[in-house]
């Protein structure tokens, strides 16, 4: 039971990772009806971000403390950063220790301008061509991202640890009875899955209550009447698309202090969540989120050890079997809509 | 001539004669000058020309003809190379086994990925394709391990267990040496070298076996693009609803090309592991299955000739342009004023050396957003421009296959 349990819980944070990427992918398929490749490299540049907040903010000027020496015998060196003169030196240490939840204001202006400059400038040009061009270009813009990136940061991986007081872990045994220890989870990881439930209920909420989401909601179920009865669909696309692109991105943001992000982190994502978005259905946004939480867990389940030894390699292709056994089931996925990629 | 009709058969004769000159044309700058880093008339990198123009070529035949996008070629590659391997390991060194075998095994792996993937189409046949060779190399490099050798990969041995060790003059271990890959007793790897004046031409046996089968390859698929099966599938790509309507089961045409597309990727396998023998699982990976679609999209989809073209150029950029480093740069810049220099210097090098991805990325988005005909359609613009003359030019840009 407690092994259950623990799976569950591992598979969650995973899969909110799949279901937030996967939900941006598929408000774009169903507004723009275009199939983005680069949906990865945008959770990627969205992990950037906390990289670059986290070294602007650790900005300093070095002071010579003559007090203290190094093994050499000098003047030791010390890098003082200006935050803790601007601030004191508490609050400075603070806010560099909170540089990552910080970095979900400062993604979500920049996340979104790159998506709509994308919009704008590229995907727009591709509306009337066929899918494959769309994937294809796409695909290359992801390449050419990936390797901006690369130049300016290295291929290493990037360290960008959780605030001090979301490290350890919280230990579930204990809270609800069980034995003690026996179900201990990361602190951060709840935190990421409560961030992830709170980004697609605002999503949700946003496309549910509001005029601007009902109209791109009717604009998703038919373009051309919306844009007859006199509305500019297409600025609101253009700024769905940006909306998608910050969800990618503060997706990427929050992931950094669970896996330090490199350059291709998003190519590593961006395949499982095509399979997530097929898998919950082309073009439907509840599919996709119960897709990507659904395989998230199966991963994990997958990878236990009873499992792995009763089925050898069962965690490394569960979910692209799942994905075949469902595309061949039921080929609309989950929840597709009739209709949608079916030519 | 073997059927073709004459334009064809004169793009075949040029090819031909691209191929068997390759070792001079690609060696254009004399070996002491400035600029010999640029030569690609050396073996490995001819080798990788033709194996990943027959791979990219099989491709063509796939997506080319019915517009279907595989995203997981390398699978094929990869169970190729494998095959290819264990003939080498247990029956003979000679690569003859081993080629057919790789390309038998590619084929009845397409033969099953195939039958289960055609049934859904566009994204979904992507998807489909990208998770079967994602599972592949997920399983090459875990749990298929005695097959495979994982994450070490195949190699050839010297106390590998042979059972025709002179398999028709193949190489044998007697000597002490782990035997090379060879064809009747000439070694891949042998090869002779011509210095004239201050050029130095090396014509490699190697090469020449993958320059003969990229040609029968090449040879093959000219007669599938004119056949009336190409013809089907080339239907097939424009309208598969009106074809179903005639009457008509578009599956086992289908089936059919996948299958010969999957057998053109195991046979590059087979002759990969044949000119280098060493697999990883990382051939199986789903960005080699990029690679060849930056190939045939590069070169021009659906031509004869482009995907040739393609894999000659990115091998290429992989190869030699990726050797550029910052002081070469500095060196090439010297006539210029100092600040001049180092900011030119500044604005090259991303997009030189190691960050030549970046260049091919750009350069992919570039023709896909204005020459949707890729290399070929290119020539043509230019030749329809500068008319007659540019014949030439246009064969000039052969060489890089």
């Amino acid at each position: 039971m407690d092994q259950i349990i623990l799976q569950i819980l591992n598979g969650l944070d995973k899969g909110s990772a799949y279901a937030l990427i996967a939900l941006g992918l598929t408000l774009i398929f169903g507004t723009l009806g275009v199939v983005n490749f680069a949906h990865g490299a945008l959770f990627m540049l969205g992990a950037f971000c906390t990289v670059t907040l986290s070294r602007l903010l650790g900005i300093s000027r070095t002071v010579i403390d003559e007090t203290r020496t190094d093994f050499l015998g000098n003047p030791l060196k010390v890098e003082i950063p200006y935050l803790y003169d601007w601030f004191g030196e508490a609050t400075g240490a603070a806010i560099i220790d909170w540089a990552v939840p910080l970095s979900i204001i400062f993604a979500i202006p920049i996340m979104i301008s790159i998506g709509v400059i994308m919009e704008r400038g590229l995907i727009k040009h591709f509306y009337n061509r066929p899918h494959a061009d769309q994937i294809l270009v796409t695909f290359g813009l992801a390449i050419v991202l990936q390797e901006i990136i690369k130049y300016y940061f290295g291929a290493n991986q990037i360290p960008a640890p959780a605030p001090e007081a979301f490290t350890g872990s919280f230990d579930f045994g204990a809270a609800f009875g069980a034995k003690a220890g026996a179900i201990i989870y990361p602190y951060w990881r709840i935190v990421y899955f409560c961030f992830a439930m709170i980004l697609i209920g605002a999503v949700f909420a946003f496309l549910r209550f509001t005029t601007f989401g009902m109209v791109v909601r009717a604009g998703m179920a038919d373009r051309e009447t919306v844009g007859l009865l006199g509305i500019n669909i297409d600025r609101r696309f253009t700024i769905m698309f940006g909306i998608a692109a910050a969800v990618a991105g503060l997706a990427g943001v929050m992931y950094t202090p669970i896996n330090s992000p490199n350059y291709h982190m998003g190519m590593d994502f961006l395949v499982i969540s095509f399979v997530v978005v097929v898998v919950g259905g082309m073009g439907s946004l509840p599919g996709a989120v119960l897709a990507g939480f659904v395989l998230g867990i199966l991963e994990s389940f997958a990878s236990m050890r009873e499992v792995i030894e009763f089925l050898p390699g069962i965690n490394q292709v569960v979910i692209y079997l799942a994905a075949i056994i469902i595309l061949l089931t039921r080929p609309r996925g989950l929840m597709g809509r009739k209709g949608v990629m079916e030519d | 001539m073997f059927g073709l009709d004459k334009k064809d058969a004169r793009l075949l004769l040029i090819v031909a004669v691209m191929v068997a000159l390759a070792p001079i044309i690609l060696n254009p700058f004399p070996e002491d000058s400035a600029m010999a880093q640029f030569n690609a008339g050396y073996p490995d990198l001819m080798q990788r020309f033709v194996i990943f123009g027959i791979f990219a070529i099989g491709f063509n035949i796939l997506f080319g003809l019915t517009g279907y996008l595989s995203f997981g070629h390398a699978a094929f590659l990869g169970a190729g190379s494998y095959a290819g391997m264990w003939m080498m390991k247990l029956l003979s060194i000679n690569v003859i086994p081993a080629i057919i075998l790789s390309t038998v095994v590619a084929g009845v792996i397409a033969l099953a990925i195939g039958w289960i993937s055609l049934r859904r189409s566009g994204i979904y046949f992507s998807i489909l394709t990208l998770a079967f060779a994602q599972m592949a190399f997920a399983l090459a490099a875990s749990v298929l391990t005695p097959i495979t050798g994982g994450e070490t990969g195949l190699q050839t041995n010297l106390n590998d267990p042979r059972i025709f060790p002179e398999f028709l003059g193949g190489g044998s271990s007697v000597d002490g040496n782990i035997p090379k890959p060879s064809l009747f007793g000439i070694e891949m790897s042998s090869s002779f070298k011509v210095p004239v004046g201050g050029w130095e031409w090396t014509f490699n046996w190697g090469y020449y076996l993958c320059g003969v089968m990229m040609l029968v390859a090449f040879y093959i698929a000219i007669r599938i693009f004119r056949s009336p099966f190409g013809l089907m599938l080339k239907a097939v790509k424009s309208n598969q609803h009106r074809m179903s309507y005639t009457g008509l089961n578009t599956r086992p045409y289908m089936l059919t090309c996948f299958v010969i597309s999957g057998m053109y990727a195991g046979l590059a396998g087979g002759l990969m592991a044949a000119m280098d023998p060493q697999v990883g699982a990382e051939r199986m990976q789903w960005t080699a299955s990029g690679e060849v679609v930056l190939m045939t999209i590069l070169g021009g989809i659906g031509t004869l000739i482009g995907p040739v073209l393609g894999a000659g150029l990115i091998k290429y950029f992989e190869n030699i342009f990726s050797k550029i480093n910052s002081s070469l740069l500095h060196e090439w810049f010297a006539f210029l004023p100092d600040g001049l220099e180092n900011f030119i210097v500044a604005i090259i090098y991303p997009f030189i050396g190691k960050g030549w991805h970046l260049t091919l990325g750009l350069m992919f988005m570039a023709v896909i957003i204005f020459l949707p005909g890729g290399l070929v359609e290119l020539g043509k613009r230019l030749s329809k421009r500068f008319g007659k003359k540019n014949q030439d030019a246009a064969g000039d840009t052969k060489p890089a296959e």
